[in-house]
């Protein structure tokens, strides 16, 4: 028998192998789960997880899919958390810093106790990232909350009640779409092609012969 | 697992690193492929493939899982569904909240259309926020839609529709300002060109990326649209049929509520299915780098009201799984790690085929090189071959890693292994459905009127095999183009009387086939017991 270890699943005892991850216990232990399972490789934040181990005060956070068990683990999920979203047309908003005070005014209650940050999953400073939302400076928000996968742990452990990843989410649009720099080269593409200027090149591609394509594809130059 | 082998191996790995690292590998030629394809690439493997005795591709082979499935009894029995009260009536109806659902959803709103999406599970769970690499397009000057044709024609095996290669091609520079519009980042210079890499089977650099979470970029900012655009969302919430007019068209489907179970009418006046891929259905036991929810359901259901599927037999295996730890075995490590310079290497530490073959040619080297060559590493739960992950900061500086592909580098970390430091394991995991629903240019199923489907759901738009940063691409492309065309089409549509009668017409061609199965279809969602001796056998499925 393979090494196990003792785990508690809201509470019930369950022995599983040591070796898997909180979501495998889990579907060892005989769940089937609809909730709490998303993309089982740590990029959606479907399965956050509380957990605290016995005998222990802290209070720890995980991704289910990305934690190995550990023995007289606590486990409870939170597969979801009302994260407050708010609506607007990225149209018709501007990178301003009202537009924070206008849209997530309760960021601006934070009381730095930094429980957002020891809480992340990922590992990111969102204390930090909503500290830059606070002061307008969106692109310095976006880059330190660019790993967010918006699990909502932060919210569920923050006592000002603020919604960080959609707060980041908005900094990210608000860069992506005003604050970069634009791509001169990505403009006047899009513009050639609506003009036809590669329609007759690409239409006589597809008209050649298949061992005439073959030929052109064994033999097209490949830029180093 | 020989904890000693491995490090020796390492070693050796180690000790070729700056050779290796600074030699340009050979490229195969188009015959040496063709061979190794036929050889060692699962798609050739026809013994784990099975004719279809019933339905619109009757008589040709498909993978025996994805047979079972499509053969299989329905959820429902058509009689008890009232389908004289609809729960939901609407212009358009999207099935699936990828990115491709998301994008059709936010383009059929724009032009007007009353739209509703229903997903299995939540809104962007889908392959698409795994999406690590990037996503093609032909933006730079020494670049062309030309290019990008004939290099996914050829990487496709030439076996592409035309059609809707053209369309791909044509339309992914707006596909890119189209994101860059909505507020979606992508990796620039200060100067605002955009930084572009390689993939495996690309001649030119055509790679752009938002670090190595450009799929969970993408789909978090189109969640955030079709939420800001106030678009009726349907959670938890399955189609296990479509359901048709008495004349045959589309005409809404039938829900399944995945906590409660209720049944819920859904009737529209056109359809779209962007219900994803199938890796979930494991085809010849391999793991998988897809999302739970990825279990070709939109195949399914297609198929009963008689939409064609096209090249159903091909798959993709994505060469370089997670083969260790164990604990990640078959999840995706980007094709980017690869185009940043890391290279296969074998235990004895040779490099043995070009890092940026395409996808099918390296997966079919790997396994020949931990075949018949022998010279795999054992892994404990099987075999891999090292990507040598420290190439990349011997290449680029140090820091890279951590600016390019910092998801990788966590992934790993969360078991003790540095990549900038130690190679990684990796083996090929089941990661894309080349094949799916047959499509017109606009997205609509040629033979069920008023049905539309787009994302990885469709066949036929790479060929035989798919370049890295296409699929991204056209879940975009076709997303949008099929939100566009069902909203149009909505506007003249009349549907008639709702009716579930093909479902008990496909019901009885099984039977005159012979058919006898317990298995029911769409799957929804896999069960996995982890080798518990107590639920093994149970046949427990959701």
């Amino acid at each position: 028998m393979e090494n196990t270890v003792n785990i508690y699943l809201y509470g019930k005892k369950y022995e599983v192998p040591a070796s898997l991850t909180v979501m495998g216990a889990m579907e060892y232990a005989g769940y089937q789960l609809v909730r709490g399972c998303g993309c089982r490789n740590g990029f959606c934040g479907a399965c956050a997880t509380i957990y605290r181990i016995k005998g222990e005060r802290e209070l720890k956070v995980c991704l289910a899919c990305q934690t190995k068990v550990e023995n007289d683990m606590y486990i409870a999920t939170l597969p979801f958390f009302p994260l407050v979203k708010q609506v607007y047309d990225i149209e018709k908003i501007s990178p301003e810093e009202q537009i924070m005070m206008q849209l997530y005014p309760e960021i601006y209650a934070c009381i730095g106790c930094n429980a957002c940050t020891k809480a992340c999953t990922q590992g990111l400073n969102v204390m930090q990232y909503i500290a830059y939302a606070q002061r307008g400076e969106y692109e310095k928000c976006a880059e330190a909350s660019f790993d967010c996968v918006m699990c909502g742990v932060c919210s569920a452990r923050c006592p000002a009640g603020i919604s960080h990843p959609q707060v980041a989410l908005l900094c990210r649009r608000l860069n992506g779409k005003y604050l970069a720099p634009k791509s001169r080269h990505l403009e006047d593409r899009v513009r050639e092609i609506r003009n036809g200027d590669f329609e007759e090149l690409l239409r006589g591609l597809m008209g050649k012969p298949l061992e005439e394509m073959k030929e052109l594809y064994n033999n097209r130059e490949i830029e180093k | 697992m020989d904890r000693e082998e491995m490090k020796e191996s390492m070693a050796a790995v180690e000790a070729r690193r700056k050779e290796n690292a600074e030699a340009e590998p050979r490229r195969m030629s188009a015959e040496e492929k063709e061979a190794l394809l036929a050889a060692y690439h699962p798609d050739y493997k026809r013994s784990m493939f099975t004719p279809l005795a019933v339905g619109p591709n009757k008589g040709e082979s498909v993978p025996k899982e994805l047979a079972a499935l499509l053969q299989a009894n329905s959820r429902i029995d058509p009689e008890k569904v009232n389908l004289s009260v609809p729960d939901f009536d609407d212009d358009v109806l999207v099935i699936g909240g990828g990115g491709a659902g998301a994008s059709a959803a936010i383009e059929a709103k724009r032009a007007g259309a009353r739209v509703r999406l229903v997903t299995k599970l939540r809104l962007g769970d889908a392959n698409t926020v795994m999406a690590e690499g990037g996503i093609q397009a032909a933006d730079k000057p020494n670049d062309s839609p030309a290019i990008h044709y004939l290099d996914a024609f050829g990487g496709g095996h030439f076996a592409a529709k035309p059609e809707l290669l053209y369309r791909l091609v044509s339309e992914a520079p707006e596909a890119i300002q189209w994101l860059s519009d909505l507020g979606v980042e992508f990796d620039k210079a200060p100067d605002g060109t955009m930084i572009t890499t390689h993939g495996g089977g690309t001649s030119r650099k055509r790679m752009h990326a938002a670090k190595d979470y450009s799929g969970a970029e993408i789909m978090r900012t189109l969640r955030d649209e079709v939420l800001n655009l106030e678009i009726p969302v349907v959670d938890f919430t399955a189609a296990v049929e479509l359901i048709l007019d008495e004349e045959g068209r589309a005409a809404g489907a039938v829900l399944l509520n995945m906590e409660t179970k209720e049944l819920l009418v859904a009737r529209a006046k056109t359809v779209i299915l962007a219900t994803g891929g199938a890796g979930r259905l494991h085809y010849q036991g391999f793991p998988t780098s897809n999302h739970y929810g990825a279990t070709a359901d939109g195949l399914i259901l297609g198929y009963r009201v008689g939409a064609r599927l096209l090249y159903p037999d091909t798959l993709q295996y994505h060469p370089t799984g997670a083969a260790f730890p164990e604990q990640i075995l078959g999840a995706l490590v980007t094709e980017k790690v690869r185009s940043l310079g890391a290279k296969l290497v074998n235990r004895e530490g040779e490099v043995f085929v070009h890092p940026l073959e395409t996808r099918d040619v390296c997966a079919a080297a790997i396994i020949r090189e931990c075949g018949e060559r022998k010279k795999g590493i054992a892994t404990g739960s099987g075999e891999g071959v090292w990507l040598d992950t420290p190439m990349i900061e011997l290449k680029n500086g140090e820091g890279t890693v951590e600016k390019r592909i910092p998801a990788m580098l966590r992934m790993f970390a969360k078991y003790g292994i540095d990549i900038r430091k130690e190679p990684i394991l990796v083996y090929p995991t089941l990661h894309y459905q080349n094949g799916g629903l047959d499509i017109s240019p606009d997205g609509s199923c040629p033979n069920v009127e008023n049905l539309y489907a787009a994302g990885e759901a469709v066949g036929g738009i790479h060929g035989r095999n798919r370049l890295m940063g296409n699929s991204l691409l056209d879940i975009i492309v076709f997303g949008r183009g099929a939100g566009k065309a069902a909203a149009e089409k909505a506007r003249t549509a009349t549907p008639g009387k709702l009716t579930l009668a093909h479902v008990k017409r496909f019901d009885e061609e099984r039977k005159a086939a012979g058919i006898e199965t317990n298995e029911v279809s769409p799957r929804l969602l896999p069960t996995y017991t982890h080798g518990n001796p107590r639920l093994e056998g149970q046949g427990k499925a959701f």
